[in-house]
């Protein structure tokens, strides 16, 4: 059995991701020591929650080198929900905060004519080459949202008021912008094929 | 697309799922986490469960269901009955909540709505409303199982909550509650035209064409409890017909 260090957040409701990783096979602890977090072999950055409060705890408990540093050596992470958007440089929701900047991109709030936040089941469509993707349905929780591709990354795309990154993965990370562990056998088979991302040599 | 969800609701005392449960095939048919997972096999999008116990020994074995039911659930679940403060939201999430839904502990002091939105997110904040006709195209808000009349025109009171952080609407026809008449289409459409966040619609559901109706005036969600308790309809049943009736799902 894996065991898959939980970034601490602070930012309660862990549960789920929790009891998602069990039912993928793993066994999830959790840390907020920027070593162990450094070292790991998968990490989880979860989300929920605000952008600048989640960007205020990783600088906080000094975790944003040890992220950085994991993309950098290609480290199996997966980030869910905010966790995606803070690896972008910048959100909507809290203007002027820096975020990761990972992904040169802004995250941007849905317009006010849709239902927001978008609550429930969308169609996720991944590009052909995608290695850990699968077409299927996830479940999103989500007032903010990237619109384009980042380069060096492969998307998915669903569709609300206009196709939006719903997901992408490059080498052993993935970020998704829905959230894999309430998304039903679909999302535990897809947490299961990034557990099985080993570490790239280095 | 975003497809519109169906969600079936348990109402649990002391540990038991209550409203009279004659469901095939199980067991336990009483059992939330016995329910929960026949109603995730079946295909049902998210699970509300509302407590509805009256004691603090009551509310104990609450955050024990919702840690069980979570541990075999892998769908959304929101949790509601007698959250007070944001401590007791706090204690619900951790047990494996995804969503709190409030209700009468907002109605007494809707500041709750803002402490809770703020501290955990719009997206994990229910607001749950009892909604009773009182005229035409005018509805009040009810606490404590109807007993109590709050004097709340329901419209304006959604819209305050929604300003004040609540991301969901959880809407209950109170005066069709238990009628199976189906639910009050105006009261629905009233609410899904006055805010833009989504509506559960609740209360009164008889049969699938009833949450086909719910689905065209406008709400985003149908949650219903007997027709599904009693093996009426699967859960996956409804979806089909909603499908055949051009209604986007997940099936």
């Amino acid at each position: 059995m894996k065991d898959v260090l939980v970034l601490k957040t602070g930012i309660a409701n862990l549960a789920s991701i929790v009891a998602g990783l069990r039912r993928a096979g793993a066994r999830a602890y959790f840390s907020d020591d920027p070593d162990e977090i450094h070292a790991a072999a998968h990490v989880v950055l979860p989300g929920v929650g605000a952008f600048k409060a989640g960007m205020d705890v990783l600088a906080q408990s000094r975790l944003i080198e040890p992220l950085k540093k994991r993309f950098a050596e290609n480290k199996a992470t997966l980030a869910v929900c905010l966790g995606l958007q803070l690896l972008c440089s910048e959100s909507e929701e809290d203007p002027g905060i820096a975020g990761l900047g990972l992904i040169d991109q802004k995250v941007r709030r849905f317009p006010d004519t849709l239902r927001v936040p978008q609550l429930g089941w969308n169609m996720v469509k991944p590009v052909a080459e995608s290695e850990m993707l699968s077409p299927g349905y996830a479940y999103f929780a989500n007032s903010f949202r990237l619109i384009e591709k980042p380069s060096g990354w492969m998307a998915a795309f669903a569709d609300y008021g206009g196709s939006f990154v719903a997901a992408m993965e490059r080498g052993s990370w993935l970020a998704c912008q829905f959230h894999p562990e309430l998304s039903g056998p679909w999302g535990a088979k897809l947490i299961g094929r990034w557990l099985q991302k080993e570490n790239a040599s280095c | 697309m975003l497809t519109k969800r169906i969600i079936p609701c348990l109402d649990v005392k002391d540990g038991r799922v209550v409203k009279g449960v004659k469901f095939q095939g199980l067991r336990d048919a009483g059992s939330p986490v016995e329910l929960a997972k026949a109603y995730e096999e079946q295909g049902a999008d998210e699970l509300v469960l509302l407590d509805v116990s009256a004691t603090p020994e009551g509310r104990n074995t609450a955050l024990k269901t919702v840690e069980m039911v979570r541990s075999v659930l892998s769908i959304p679940l929101t949790v509601g009955g007698g959250i007070r403060t944001a401590q007791d939201a706090q204690n619900l999430l951790e047990a494996g909540a995804d969503k709190v839904g409030i209700n009468t502990a907002a109605v007494k002091d809707p500041e709750l709505i803002g402490v809770i939105a703020r501290r955990f997110g719009r997206q994990c904040t229910v607001l749950a409303v009892d909604a009773k006709r009182v005229g035409a195209k005018k509805w009040q808000v009810v606490v404590l199982s109807g007993k109590n009349d709050t004097g709340l025109d329901v419209i304006d009171w959604i819209k305050s909550a929604c300003e004040r952080g609540a991301g969901e609407i959880l809407l209950t026809c109170w005066d069709r509650d238990g009628t199976r008449e189906g639910y009050d289409l105006e009261l629905i459409q009233a609410a899904a035209a006055a805010v833009n966040v989504p509506i559960i619609a609740s209360g009164g559901v008889d049969n699938p064409q009833h949450l086909l109706e719910g689905v065209k005036v406008g709400a985003d969600a149908v949650l219903a409890a007997s027709i599904f308790h009693y093996g009426e309809y699967s859960v996956g049943e409804v979806k089909r017909f909603l499908k055949s009736e051009g209604v986007e799902v997940r099936l």
